[in-house]
């Protein structure tokens, strides 16, 4: 079977430069490390929102970026989905609109908006379909951030700092959300945080990110079993691997 | 009087605006997202209306549609007469005055939309063509109706341009006809027409104000 993500890609911006190589099978792959350390940076390469300097990236095993060869995919092609920190959901569309835009796997309007309805359900947020998400809290925001991203169906889910513009409570609650509708679908995710309890958590894997480079990764146990297809297996490319510690860092995450 | 120069008036501005519409959101857009060699000079040419007198825009359109070459050549073959003194004529000199206001409009709104949702609407699959009309297009309607009722309003209100080349039946717009009876000694006329204007003003003013003031529209 082909990998959810291979990635092996160098970029620079202004002083900061980031090279990155891992492999993620499925599962949620958590990118934890400090702000400013090329996390979100990564989530933007693998969606074309930045086009690397140099390496490749394969989403399921199609090529959509190598630039030795010329091949850079657009965003559109991808099939990736994709949570933000706020949401940004488009403000003048309703909620079932912002989410059926995101079907596109269905060419009726009918067919969409029913999909949308079901999602919107799953993540508890069926009777938001009516409203703008102007009138929206930030939790209710984020589940239908996270049902527009997955209603698409896509090969990968990337989720940059899904959380954390939210409070504790209602943090807590979506992490749960988030981990059940991602086991649901079997998606591989990865999600980008600097939160240490939310990456062990939410994690099946967590990568940690260094300024600019990985600088451990490790796998997490959860209590309960995993559904099966939410196995990891992870291979990170670098020479810090073997020292990974067994446990996230207890890591100041800059405001 | 009255009812024919706001009728004429209406109907000319109203063209103007249909026209200034399409091309000047078109081109707004395009000024406001493309990269290509010359975006300076294209904005700077089609602007140049805003900063120069309507005179001598005027007096350009007067030569370009009236006098010899092959502008005037191409109406006469396909109209039959050339477009000064026609109706066409004082819509093609609204054309050109209100162009600017939907255009500088459009570019300013377009540009100021947060690149981020056009990157979210790409992330869940959106074609580049859905990217402007769900998202681009919508976010910066604001600027862009102000800019198009910007337009209506110069248009409706332009005389230094359309007097130049008005003069033939069904081109007596309000402000040609209002400054014909103010030095006819028609005070009443001169004085109920100019009401007119201002108040077709202040309405658009007003509109536009109340637009970027409206919270969900």
């Amino acid at each position: 079977m082909s990998a959810a993500v291979e990635v092996d890609v160098a970029h620079r911006l202004g002083e900061f430069e980031l090279a990155v190589a891992f492999t993620v099978q499925s599962g949620i792959a958590v990118r934890f490390g400090p702000s400013g350390s090329g996390k979100s940076m990564t989530l933007a390469l693998i969606a074309g929102l930045l086009r690397p300097d140099s390496g490749t990236i394969a989403i399921g095993g199609r090529v959509v970026v190598d630039r030795s060869r010329g091949i850079d995919v657009s965003t559109q092609q991808r099939r990736i989905g994709m949570v933000f920190q706020d949401g940004l959901l488009l403000p003048h569309r309703t909620v079932l609109d912002n989410v059926a835009l995101a079907v596109r796997q269905l060419s009726k309007r009918r067919e969409r908006r029913a999909v949308a309805r079901d999602w919107l359900e799953r993540v508890g947020a069926a009777e938001l379909a009516d409203r703008r998400p102007g009138s929206l809290s930030g939790g209710q925001r984020q589940r239908v951030a996270l049902a527009r991203g997955l209603a698409g169906e896509p090969a990968l889910l990337l989720l940059d700092e899904p959380l954390s513009a939210l409070d504790l409570g209602v943090r807590r609650e979506l992490r749960a959300l988030i981990r059940d509708v991602i086991a649901a679908t079997g998606v591989p995710s990865l999600l980008v945080t600097h939160d240490a309890e939310e990456a062990q958590e939410l994690g099946d894997v967590v990568i940690e990110y260094a300024y600019g480079t990985i600088a451990g990764t490790h796998s997490v146990e959860h209590p309960p079993p995993r559904p099966p297809e939410a196995e990891v297996e992870v291979e990170a490319e670098t020479e810090s691997e073997t020292e990974a510690a067994p446990t996230p860092p207890a890591h100041e995450a800059d405001a | 009087m009255i009812p024919t120069a706001l009728w004429v008036s209406i109907r000319a501005a109203l063209c103007a605006t249909a026209i200034v519409s399409v091309t000047g959101i078109a081109l707004g857009c395009l000024l406001a997202k493309g990269r290509f060699r010359g975006r300076g000079i294209v904005e700077a040419l089609c602007s140049l209306p805003v900063g120069l007198p309507p005179t001598v825009v005027g007096y350009y359109l007067l030569t370009q549609l009236g006098g010899p070459g092959p502008v005037r050549d191409v109406s006469i073959a396909l109209l039959g007469h050339p477009l000064v003194f026609t109706f066409t004529g004082i819509v093609i000199a609204q054309t050109v005055e209100s162009f600017p206001y939907c255009l500088r409009a459009t570019r300013a709104a377009v540009a100021g939309v947060d690149p981020r949702l056009e990157q979210a609407a790409r992330a869940i699959g959106l074609p580049e063509w859905r990217v402007l009309l769900q998202a681009t297009l919508p976010l910066a309607r604001r600027g862009i109706v102000a800019g198009v009722a910007m337009a209506f309003g110069r248009a409706l209100g332009d005389y230094g341009a359309t007097v130049a080349i008005a003069g033939g039946p069904g081109t007596g717009t309000m402000p040609i006809v209002l400054y014909n009876a103010t030095f006819d000694g028609s005070a009443d006329l001169a004085r109920n027409l100019a009401l007119i204007q201002v108040a077709v003003a202040l309405s658009i003013l007003v509109g536009v104000s109340r637009l970027g003031n409206a919270k969900e529209w």
